[in-house]
């Protein structure tokens, strides 16, 4: 094959959405692995391997990431339909949830309120603009909640997409370390408080734990998806009235 | 499977109609689940299939944020410009948010532990 039929080949596939469903496929089965060949360690994050994979190759073949977006966006979809999915591990809990319904109440108002507003102060003494706080703002929560909140608050809402998965990499990452060093043992708490601080990536992590913890992430990521949709619009300006910087 | 997925979608596709029809800031997904959830509590639970094609669907849920993630590709300029208040916010907040949330559960589950004994 000659040099001008693979750059022919190439501009082909490159508008097909065949290449970008299986370049995600591909770039997660390699992640996943060394994931599981470093035994499920919490830094070695699939997620994160994943995306950082692609965005080298995309970048070192010049695809922009609208076309990429054309075959991965199949992949995409299925968030739907897992969010759904999700009642199931609900449901096999809920005896027990219903039962710490208190517990639940005020952790989760306490968590939500922490998430937005230390991201809020951190940023601003930090120097960030205010559009980029407000897209910071909900970033707990799951993508399309956080963007909703951001766009109706005046922030960045595709920006928000993605300081929403870094905060859920992040929240993956470090979870099991804190747990660790503050000695929480309960599986019930593990999952609430990934799920609080780090929505659908970090249920994906406390399903790794425990079905238990799993089910816990699973409700709060809910919970917290619901109560940042109320309460942001009503934190976000008095943070913006009091901190700015 | 079939069958279990065309629940999946049919809730997920009820909880988008009910977002748009009442203007909610909530995602479809998330009302379907919670419809999903109050109908197993109704008629006692998931069959095997649905429960076996969530789990399928569940077990690789990372997975399905990769495309998203990769979106960050578009943001190169602001993160290149802001990276340092960007990344000291998102993992201060995502920390002291696990710690506090953790912390604060874990504290009323050991005191009613204390008064069941």
């Amino acid at each position: 094959m000659n040099e001008q039929s693979i750059t022919g080949l190439w501009v082909y596939l490159s508008t097909r959405p065949l290449l970008g469903l299986t370049m995600t496929l591909v770039a997660y089965g390699i992640a996943w692995r060394i994931h599981q060949r470093l035994r499920g360690h919490p830094l070695a994050n699939p997620v994160l391997m994943a995306v950082a994979l692609l965005v080298l190759v995309l970048t070192l073949t010049d695809t922009p990431y609208p076309r990429y977006f054309d075959g991965a966006q199949f992949v995409h979809f299925l968030l739907g339909p897992a969010t759904v999915a999700l009642a199931i591990p609900l449901y096999r809990q809920f005896n027990r949830m219903r039962a710490m319904a208190l517990p639940l109440g005020v952790t989760l108002l306490l968590g939500c309120t922490v998430a937005i507003t230390s991201a809020w102060i951190v940023g601003a003494w930090l120097g960030a603009d205010e559009r980029t706080l407000i897209s910071l703002a909900p970033k707990s929560v799951t993508t399309p909640i956080a963007m909703a909140v951001a766009e109706a608050l005046g922030g960045l809402p595709s920006l928000t997409a993605a300081l929403v998965i870094a905060t859920g990499i992040l929240g993956a990452m470090t979870a099991q370390g804190l747990f660790r060093l503050m000695r929480i043992q309960d599986r019930s708490a593990q999952g609430f408080a990934i799920g609080i601080a780090a929505h659908g990536i970090g249920t994906a992590r406390a399903f790794q734990l425990s079905p238990e913890a799993g089910a816990f992430a699973a409700l709060a990521m809910a919970a917290n998806g619901l109560l940042t949709a109320v309460l942001a619009p009503w934190l976000v300006p008095m943070l913006k009235h009091w901190i700015s910087h | 499977m079939l069958n279990a997925l065309t629940i999946l979608l049919v809730f997920q596709l009820i909880g988008e109609v009910i977002t748009r029809l009442a203007d909610w800031p909530v995602p479809g997904p998330v009302i379907g689940m919670g419809l999903l959830f109050l109908t197993l509590v109704l008629r006692g639970g998931p069959d095997d299939s649905l429960e076996g094609t969530a789990n399928g669907l569940l077990s690789h849920l990372s997975l399905l944020f990769v495309p998203a993630g990769t979106g960050i590709m578009l943001h190169a300029e602001r993160l290149e410009s802001e990276w340092l208040p960007l990344a000291a916010a998102l993992l201060v907040s995502t920390v002291l948010t696990i710690a506090v949330s953790a912390l604060c559960l874990q504290l009323f589950v050991k005191r009613r532990a204390a008064s069941d004994e």
